[in-house]
């Protein structure tokens, strides 16, 4: 019922898209897979007629017998909401935050003039409630701000699905999520085609939730569907290497992984990090949050220790009294020996360095690489009289070139800066290196290479990590040891591969469980 | 709601009281002694200490303040010493002046900022858009007071329309006030039309560029629609802090414009009492100024709640 | 190298004449502007003098020129007390965002903010006797808010980043992160706030020798040209014309070049240059 073909996009005579043929039909799920700039999000957006200005396209896309791309825009209004919807990836932004979520819901159907006003908000109520928002807890009136980012999700899916759309086109609809949040609305979804029949272009970065979710799969690198095809098929074949290659990077486990010595490098002990909070009364206490409850573990030596937990768990705020950047209110954390604290002295500092999430906010963009690298130095006193010698050192062995030193940061891609910040992380030679979803943010093919580069410089160096993140799959592929934390305590702490073969506490089964994975049959060629 | 209202209100009560003693504290350190200073340098000792006395500048520091300040609560002013009639009489008179000159103006930039700049951000790029914020870029950068002066030379010299200046009085009927008005009101209007209609479009910009507005179009909305349900209310809200600072400026900002066509309103009056050193007048004028502006603060503040339920059950 | 914006080019050529030929009066002017001509009042414009001359006989060239010292001067006095005092101000504030230090800063702030500007700038001025270096104090207090603000704001962003946080896990404290980190990432809003004030500046001054509280006689000053052409204003409006477009057209270029240095030096539009 959805036909897209020959669809082929350019902006200012550059290619953004090619040849692009897809159908989707009705009650089906059809997931659209490809790395960041493959051109999924803008074969979604021209099929709402949505494209930046600027685009020019050719081809057609077909929703029965009419050819959207002839249609005018008011046509086009027409279809938008009615007869193909769309969510997006980012649930926190995408609703009006001065507008109520009822409003919100029953706008769809009063755009589209297909209720009275009485009508929309009794509809909208019976949405809201079908898409997991019942209205004894999450009444019209609600605002955005005072949902959870599922929850948002779950309205922004009532808006879309309010009129029975013919298509619904799903974009990266879980990528902002937490883990068991992200299993929630894909069931919903899947439920939504089941029952009402509807068509989902499901647009998503990782296979494992295609394998779970789609019936007919299609992958996309650099503007071109590359392969496509029934999602078992597709997943036993591999026809094409690229899409051979996506998976392989997926499930990427580095070779050559240093053996863990006895010794502990860092020692937690019953930790307590304490946040005020805005008071609720005028004169009363401040109210304090307990970010971090008790925590104690050991990280020895040489070892790569994982901690996953969702958002909001305390990894992040314990990750910064480790790093000892803010204090603790009970406990200790010792490294080697000594007790890590925001006063302790330079050279304590030293021993610990960490990477951080964002490639882009990690480094002063009016720096150059050589400064951003040299950086720990300022924990030595002065740069030593080699520093430039050692920062083409650290650069060379985190794979970049030595005339990378007089750039900015802005001038390399995403995986580029990553190594820059490993290189700046190495180059005091810290004992312990703390990951804070260091690779969170990479495709998955750069997601493998760096965890290439991470084990090797480990199995080199000696060095502890510390890999924070929420992402099961990655934890697994390179920590000997993990540790699940919730709501500020550790539930779990094990080798990896025990814990992840047989988790004991509900709360890790419940993540587990969650993950989206592809199933191990598909994979054995 | 109520609250954050209290809030609000409790942090006005305490701006108030800094602002009373800061204003207090700068006429204390006026070189010399206030009487001697409104007097002059040749005053006759009789006389400083008779206007000492007149003044109340014989008791403490605490005292003096306390008087004060409990007199502009009961409505008291003080006595203006050039004038010799009480200053809150005085305001009063001045500020059936001002107050319609601020509204009319602030009317005037309101009514013509908001469209230009909807007009503009939904152009832009394009050419009117250009022009618009090319003409914005002039009207900012004209002084109101040499505005005012080709405003005269033109409606006034020229063309006869309008008078030069002066005020008939409200007595002498509403239109005919309201047309000596005019000429000033346009004159102050325009750099505040010309400010606001660029915060109007670059906040409209913004919003256009926020995620919300794509679910909008998502949902069938036109372009104009969605604007129109989605984008205005949440533009307007830097829009209306400039609002409130521009009817503050306007209410005191218009000392110039009011010298310029002869208006006898409330920035006229501290002008005056300034050069004539009436002290008495200044201290409680400026103290008045400085309440409007804490007011029209607390009131956008209470506006922004109304406007955006995120603030509503904050704190 | 990435191309300039037209704006930038045309208020950089704008305001940098009115710069020159300001700079130029103290070399050289047409005329003496201190010295009264009776007998050559108010002539219409010619070639001997280009804008004609006012009641006083005196060349009304030569007093635009010179009155452009006071004005650029006084303003670029005014934006260097507010950066001074404001910008470190803001800094510190943000620093400690959150604390009492940060309300306490921000709350005087806002407490300037509260005061009519112009009536305290003319309370200083005729308090202390009108002239050049009270109307700079007197308009440089009321920009010390102002970069405060813009500081705080534009750092407070900067310090969420991570690469404050690596910075802070190299040991580096909050003035040094200040300096070195944050400074030169919010330098262009600062450059942008400050050719804004610069005009703002060159507004009020304008504004304040009108009412006779900027610098005094014999300095030319382009308000005061317009406050006597006022009086004139029947007779000879001619004489309004010329002191009004040179306040129109410094303040101008300077506003164009802010918004130019805006679009130059916005990350977000470079990137997508870049």
């Amino acid at each position: 019922m959805i036909r897209i073909e020959d669809l082929a996009l350019s902006i200012f005579g550059t290619p953004i898209l090619r040849d692009v043929d897809l159908t989707v039909a009705a009650g089906q799920v059809f997931g659209l897979v490809g790395e960041s700039g493959s051109g999924k999000s803008m074969t979604a957006l021209a099929l709402m007629g949505l494209l930046p200005r600027g685009m020019t396209t050719s081809g057609q896309i077909w929703l029965d017998d009419t050819d959207l791309t002839k249609l005018d825009e008011d046509a086009m209004c027409a279809i938008r909401g009615r007869r193909v919807s769309m969510i997006f990836q980012e649930p926190m932004t995408a609703l009006n935050p001065v507008k109520t979520i009822g409003d919100q819901v029953a706008e769809t159907l009063l755009i589209h003039g297909r209720a009275s006003r009485n009508d929309a908000r009794r509809i909208a109520a019976e949405k809201l409630t079908r898409v997991g928002l019942p209205q004894d807890r999450f009444p019209l009136d609600r605002y955005p701000h005072e949902l959870s980012g599922g929850q948002r999700q779950r309205v922004c899916i009532a808006m879309a699905i309010a009129l029975h759309p013919n298509l619904l086109i799903a974009d990266e609809p879980t990528t902002a999520l937490d883990v068991t949040t992200q299993a929630q609305i894909l069931d919903l979804l899947k439920e939504l085609v089941a029952e009402d029949g509807m068509g989902l272009l499901l647009i998503t970065h990782d296979l494992a939730v295609v394998a779970g979710m789609a019936d007919h799969v299609a992958v996309m690198r650099k503007g071109e569907i590359v392969e496509q095809a029934e999602t078992e098929t597709l997943f036993r074949n591999m026809s094409h290497p690229y899409t051979r290659q996506l998976l392989d990077a997926s499930g990427h486990v580095p070779d050559g992984q240093a053996i863990p010595q006895d010794t502990p490098l860092l020692e937690v002990r019953s930790a307590v990090r304490d946040y005020p909070l805005p008071r609720t009364h005028l004169f009363g206490p401040t109210p304090q949050f307990r970010a971090v409850d008790e925590v104690s573990f050991t990280l020895n030596k040489g070892e790569s220790l994982g901690l996953v937990g969702e958002s909001g768990c305390g990894k992040s705020t314990l990750s910064r009294a480790i790093l000892g950047l803010e204090p603790l209110q009970s406990g200790e954390i010792l490294l080697n020996g000594t007790p890590i604290a925001p006063d302790m002295p330079h050279a304590r500092r030293a021993g610990l360095q960490v990477v951080f999430q964002d490639p882009y906010g990690s480094f002063n963009p009016r720096w150059t690489v050589e400064r951003l690298v040299a950086e720990p130095f300022h924990l030595l006193g002065s740069r030593p009289l080699d520093w430039r010698d050692r920062v083409r050192d650290a650069l060379a062995e985190v794979g970049l070139d030595p005339d990378a030193m007089t750039r900015y940061p802005h001038e390399f891609s995403g995986g580029q800066r990553q190594r820059i910040a490993i290189a700046r992380a190495l180059i005091l030679r810290p004992e312990l290196i703390i990951l804070d979803e260091a690779v969170s943010a990479l495709d998955v093919s750069i997601r493998a290479d760096i965890l290439d580069l991470l084990a090797e410089l480990q199995s080199r160096h000696g060095m502890g990590y510390l890999f924070i993140s929420h992402d099961l799959g990655v934890v697994r592929s390179i920590t000997d040891r993990v540790l699940v934390m919730k709501a500020g305590k550790i539930v779990e702490d094990g080798a990896t591969e025990a814990v992840f073969a047989a988790p004991q506490h509900t709360y890790t089964q419940t993540l587990i469980n969650a993950a989206p994975v592809i199933p191990p049959a598909w994979k054995e060629a | 709601m109520l609250r954050y209202v209290l809030t609000r209100a409790l942090s006005l009560g305490l701006s108030l009281v800094v602002a009373s003693l800061v204003i207090f504290a700068m006429i204390e350190v006026i070189p010399g002694d206030p009487a001697s200073f409104m007097l002059g340098l040749n005053a006759q000792p009789e006389a400083v200490a008779a206007l000492r006395d007149d003044l109340g500048l014989n008791g403490s520091l605490v005292t003096r303040y306390l008087d004060w300040v409990g007199g502009l609560m009961t409505g008291d002013f003080g006595i203006s010493y050039t004038y010799r009639v009480p200053v809150a009489e005085l305001v009063l008179e001045r500020l059936q002046v001002s107050l319609p000159l601020a509204l009319y103006a602030l009317g005037l930039s309101t009514l013509i900022a908001i469209p230009v700049g909807m007009f503009a951000a939904a152009r832009q790029g394009r050419t009117s858009d250009y022009a618009i914020m090319g003409a914005t870029q002039l009207g900012i950068a004209i002084p109101n007071f040499w505005f005012a002066m080709l405003l005269v030379m033109l409606f006034a010299v020229q063309l006869r329309w309008f008078s030069a200046g002066g005020f008939p009085g409200w007595d002498e009927g509403f239109w005919l006030a309201m047309k000596a008005l005019t000429l000033p009101a346009v004159a102050l209007a325009l750099p505040q039309a010309s400010i606001l209609a660029r915060v109007m479009r670059s906040s409209l910009l913004d919003v256009l560029h926020q995620d919300y507005m794509r679910t909008a179009r998502a949902k069938g909305l036109s372009i104009a629609q969605a604007t129109r349900h989605h984008a205005l209310r949440n533009a307007l809200i830097p829009v209306l802090t400039i609002i409130g600072l521009q009817f503050s400026f306007l209410l005191a900002g218009a000392i110039i414009i009011e010298n310029v066509f002869f208006l006898p309103g409330l920035g006229r009056l501290i002008f005056q009492a300034i050069t004539q050193r009436d002290l008495v007048v200044v201290e409680s004028v400026v103290m008045l100024l400085v309440f409007a502006v804490i007011l029209v603060t607390f009131l956008i503040d209470v506006a922004y709640a109304v406007v955006d339920p995120r603030l509503r059950r904050r704190r | 190298m990435t191309r300039l914006p037209a704006q930038l080019w045309i208020g950089a050529v704008l305001s940098a004449a009115l710069l020159a030929t300001a700079l130029l009066s103290f070399l050289w002017t047409p005329y003496d502007v201190t010295t009264l001509n009776i007998g050559a009042k108010l002539k219409p414009p010619s070639a001997e003098y280009l804008l004609g001359t006012d009641h006083f006989g005196r060349d009304l060239l030569s007093m635009l020129m010179e009155g452009g010292r006071i004005s650029i001067a006084v303003a670029v006095l005014a934006v260097g007390i507010g950066m001074g005092v404001g910008v470190p101000l803001g800094l510190l504030a943000a620093a400690h965002r959150g604390g009492w230090l940060d309300e306490v800063i921000m709350r005087g702030n806002d407490l300037i903010f509260a005061f009519p500007a112009l009536v305290i700038a003319i309370l200083i001025t005729a308090t202390f006797g009108p002239s050049a270096t009270n109307a700079i104090v007197a308009i440089g207090i009321f920009n010390i808010p102002v970069f405060a603000r813009v500081a705080r704001g534009g750092a407070m962003t900067i310090w969420t980043q991570d690469f404050i946080m690596a910075a802070r896990v190299a040991g580096k404290g909050k003035v040094r992160i200040s300096v070195e980190h944050i400074l030169p990432n919010i330098a262009n809003l600062l450059i942008v706030q400050g050719t804004i004030q610069f005009s703002l500046g060159i507004l009020a001054e304008a504004g304040l020798s009108y009412v006779g509280l900027g610098a005094q006689p014999p300095i030319a000053s382009w308000g005061r040209m317009l406050a006597e052409a006022q009086t004139m204003i029947y007779s000879h409006p001619r004489l309004a014309i010329a002191p009004g477009l040179a306040i129109v057209v410094m303040v101008l270029g300077l506003n164009l070049m802010g918004d130019g240095l805006r679009d130059l030096l916005d990350p977000r539009i470079r990137r997508a240059r870049t």
